[in-house]
């Protein structure tokens, strides 16, 4: 096991790092929530009737694009912050990297082209997208898998992997359905809830699941979670899953009811519950993993760039981020709510 | 069954495929962002409906186009760390905030009003709706000048030192603004802007033979040829002036791209040839006796060094001089085309009859020239990633060739379906009926322009 002390926090090269990854879980973070309600929106339109397509579609329509700009972002910082650790992970991704890649493609392009090609071509398109989103999505599921893992190779991990796929599908299927029921209205919006409730079980069996592996995995992760006293002050972050979860559950048997009569007051409950599921399974891996990128073999410290890289990626990065959060803040306003299928230019 | 191939070799071949694909989309996006907003601005300036017709029609290119450019842009951001580790290693230092300063500056700037853009004329007045097409538009020229800052360095690199083999940065100024950038830069964006004159005049040339004889199509053609006719002459001296760049700080590429295998006093210009690097001489030449020399040193007897100069530090020599001979032919070609129709648009309004007949093939002409401009600056740049500093083979990753060649075959099939499928949607865009014509402009009320006209 490498030295996981920490350094000097005064130095830059101590705490430089550390706000990087800090910039980059909140990257990874925005763009697991959101592009997860899109690719989500995605997954579900293959079960969708033909009318309520693009609805759906313009539902995620100007927001896609953005959403996932924030995956370059985190990638970008890993790329240029932590370089050994781009290498590292990357390179033991390579080929469910390569099939996200082939999926948010097809997806990306099955978005425009649905709609400009031949209106025969249109039902092609609208399966391509679908599976485009399914393919990125469980390929992403599945490297949050390996990540937990440690990337070791066997059957046991291999399945594992598989079976968190499984549960991301179902995690975006919440999200994406969540969204709709505060973009959509009618037979579409019950539909949604019917989608929720469906991917409900799957997605807590997929936050149990990391949450009992990654302590196996390696003495380090079980160490922080139960040494000591430890265990009682992280039991606020199982508590308030498992609340979250009781949320969902509660509001999904009475919005049909509510809904049915015009009342949209609680319509954003499931979606905002399911964020916070995301929010805190997040924080839960990201303590687990701490101080490590890679589980117990390269640190942020061991793979972070040189302070003076770091140094002008930061300026900059203070200076823009804000920004870039104020116009995002901006565009959502604009597009706030219900989508309509008439909306495309 | 892959693994007896060289990884190194698959690696690039990946990565060559990935940016050959890639370019194609930021080089009609970038100029096109800036056509629409001119067709913006003609309209609210003018009140003529037909500009907005044009905006309207293009607008729809410009998303199909812009989504290629994002899907295959994200596929790099991976490439860059899986392909070539060895590079972050050694060049971090620079490569990593250029690249952090693309997705920071330009990246989230385009995404975020590309939204409000192509979703948001209803929803945002008219004069912001215009300010987000000027957002997208400065985003993708922003996105491309950090990228192209990063491989002018890489090209020739300066403002920095190398201490325990890393790249530490003394200057960002002399980093960003490196000798060959303002060169490659303008001849990048005039590349961009010309390959979208001959889209634009190319399908609305064939949008009028197919009987669609609108003030919109009018507009959009004339513009294009009329705009062709200007800057192709102008990018004729910026390529001019970025082969003298290259001449004076990457005499090699130079010497690849002349087919020039001696240093000699009086160097011929050689007009065809087939390099062979086995004799190290051109088969079958047919070259102008001491005109490469006027042309490069302004000196019929000047002396230009050739490829024999740099012992095995060379590029492959057919594929530079090939390409480079591509560029110049479809150059030459498009000023042809761009001054007769400008000529015939001034004499009588419109292109003849022959000359929009061979505009429709032309539609993508822009696109070999760009691949084969690129492929002589990279191809050119070899056997280093980075000019004296970091050779590519040095940067290869381990990824097993298998994986590799896997992973590339899987690329390739996507992008060929693509290909194919955005080139023919374009023109199916151009074939199917226009939308219904617009109401004339309101004056008071912006956000009715669209109001109750349903599109798509």
């Amino acid at each position: 096991m490498t030295d996981a002390a920490l350094p000097n926090l005064a130095a830059q090269a101590g705490w430089l790092p550390l706000a990087f990854l800090f910039i980059m879980g909140l990257a990874i973070l925005a763009y697991v929530v959101l592009d997860g309600y899109d690719l989500g929106v995605g997954i579900l339109l293959r079960t969708a009737p033909e009318e309520d397509k693009d609805t759906m579609v313009n539902a995620i329509g100007p927001f896609w694009d953005a959403n996932e700009t924030w995956l370059v972002l985190g990638v970008g910082i890993l790329l240029t912050a932590f370089p050994l650790a781009h290498g590292a992970i990357l390179t033991a991704l390579y080929l469910p990297v390569a099939l996200m890649l082939a999926g948010l493609i097809l997806r990306g392009v099955a978005f425009d082209f649905r709609v400009k090609a031949q209106a025969d071509h249109k039902p092609l398109w609208n399966a391509l997208f679908s599976a485009g989103s399914l393919l990125a999505t469980a390929a992403q599921g599945y490297m949050v898998g390996a990540l937990v893992c440690g990337f070791r190779s066997g059957w046991l991990p291999t399945l594992f992997s598989l079976f968190i796929a499984l549960c991301l599908v179902a995690a975006y299927n919440l999200l994406g359905a969540g969204w709709l029921l505060i973009k959509t209205s009618g037979a579409l919006q019950q539909r949604a809830l019917a989608w929720a409730q469906g991917s409900l079980r799957l997605t807590l069996c997929g936050v149990i699941a990391v949450s009992a592996v990654t302590p196996l995995v390696s003495p380090h992760v079980l160490d922080r979670w139960f040494a000591g006293p430890n265990f009682v002050l992280l039991l606020p972050i199982p508590v308030l899953t498992g609340l979250l979860v009781g949320v969902i559950h509660f509001y999904l048997g009475h919005l049909p009811e509510q809904l049915r009569r015009g009342d949209e007051r609680h319509a954003w409950v499931p979606f905002a519950a399911t964020v916070g599921i995301f929010v805190l399974a997040f924080l839960g891996l990201a303590y687990s993993l701490f101080p490590y990128l890679v589980v117990d073999r390269l640190t942020l410290w061991q793979a972070a760039s040189d302070p003076e890289a770091l140094r002008v990626i930061f300026a900059g990065s203070v200076v823009v981020l804000p920004m870039i959060l104020a116009y995002t803040a901006y565009m959502y306003r604009v597009f706030s709510g219900k989508a309509t299928p008439l909306e495309y230019y | 069954m892959f693994d007896t191939l060289d990884p190194v070799v698959l690696a690039r071949l990946q990565f060559a495929a990935n940016m050959t694909f890639h370019i194609l989309f930021p080089s009609v996006s970038i100029a096109l962002a800036w056509f629409l907003l001119f067709f913006k601005l003609r309209y609210r300036a003018t009140g003529d409906t037909a500009w907005m017709e044009a905006y309207r029609f293009w607008i729809k290119v410009f998303a199909l186009t812009f989504a290629l450019g994002v899907v295959s842009g994200v596929t790099m951001s991976f490439q860059f760390g899986t392909n070539w580790p060895g590079y972050m290693e050694k060049v971090g230092n620079v490569a990593g905030p250029l690249l952090a300063y693309e997705v920071l500056t330009a990246f989230f700037l385009e995404a975020t009003f590309l939204g409000i853009m192509l979703f948001g004329q209803r929803r945002v007045g008219d004069r912001m709706h215009t300010l987000a097409t000027f957002l997208v538009a400065f985003g993708t020229t922003l996105s491309a000048f950090w990228i192209l800052a990063l491989d002018s360095w890489m090209q020739t690199p300066a403002g920095f030192v190398m201490v325990d083999g890393k790249a530490h940065v003394t200057d960002w100024w002399a980093v960003i603004f490196n000798p060959s950038f303002p060169y490659r830069f303008s001849h990048m964006l005039l590349a961009s802007a010309l390959t979208v004159c001959f889209l634009i005049a190319g399908l609305s040339a064939y949008r009028w033979q197919r009987g669609e004889r609108t003030l919109a199509v009018g507009h959009a053609l004339r513009s294009g040829l009329i705009l062709a006719a200007v800057l192709i002459p102008l990018q004729i001296v910026a390529g001019d002036m970025h082969g003298l760049n290259t001449l004076h700080h990457q005499p090699a590429k130079l010497a690849a791209m002349e087919g020039l295998w001696q240093t000699e006093a009086g160097a011929p210009a050689v007009l065809f040839g087939l390099p062979d690097e086995a004799s190290r001489s051109n088969r079958f030449e047919i070259a102008i006796p001491k005109l490469a020399s006027l042309y490069l040193v302004h000196e019929l007897d000047g002396s230009v060094r050739g490829l024999a100069d740099f012992g095995d530090r060379h590029p492959p020599v057919a594929p530079v001089f090939w390409a480079f001979r591509v560029m110049v032919g479809v150059a030459l070609l498009m000023l042809a085309a761009a001054w007769c129709g400008a000529w015939q648009i001034h004499r009588r309004g419109l292109p003849g009859p022959t000359l929009m007949k061979l505009l429709v093939p032309l539609s993508f002409i822009g696109w070999p020239a760009v691949v084969a401009g690129w492929y002589v600056t990279e191809i050119g740049r070899q056997p280093y990633l980075v000019s004296g500093v970091l050779t590519t083979a040095e940067a290869a990753s381990s990824v097993p060739a298998g994986m590799i060649a896997s992973t590339l075959l899987l690329y390739l099939g996507l992008y060929l379906g693509l290909l194919v499928s955005y080139v023919s949607v374009l023109f199916y865009l151009a074939r199917k009926a226009p939308d219904k014509p617009l109401a004339p402009l309101a004056s008071s009320a912006p956000r009715f322009l669209l109001a109750g006209v349903h599109h798509d």
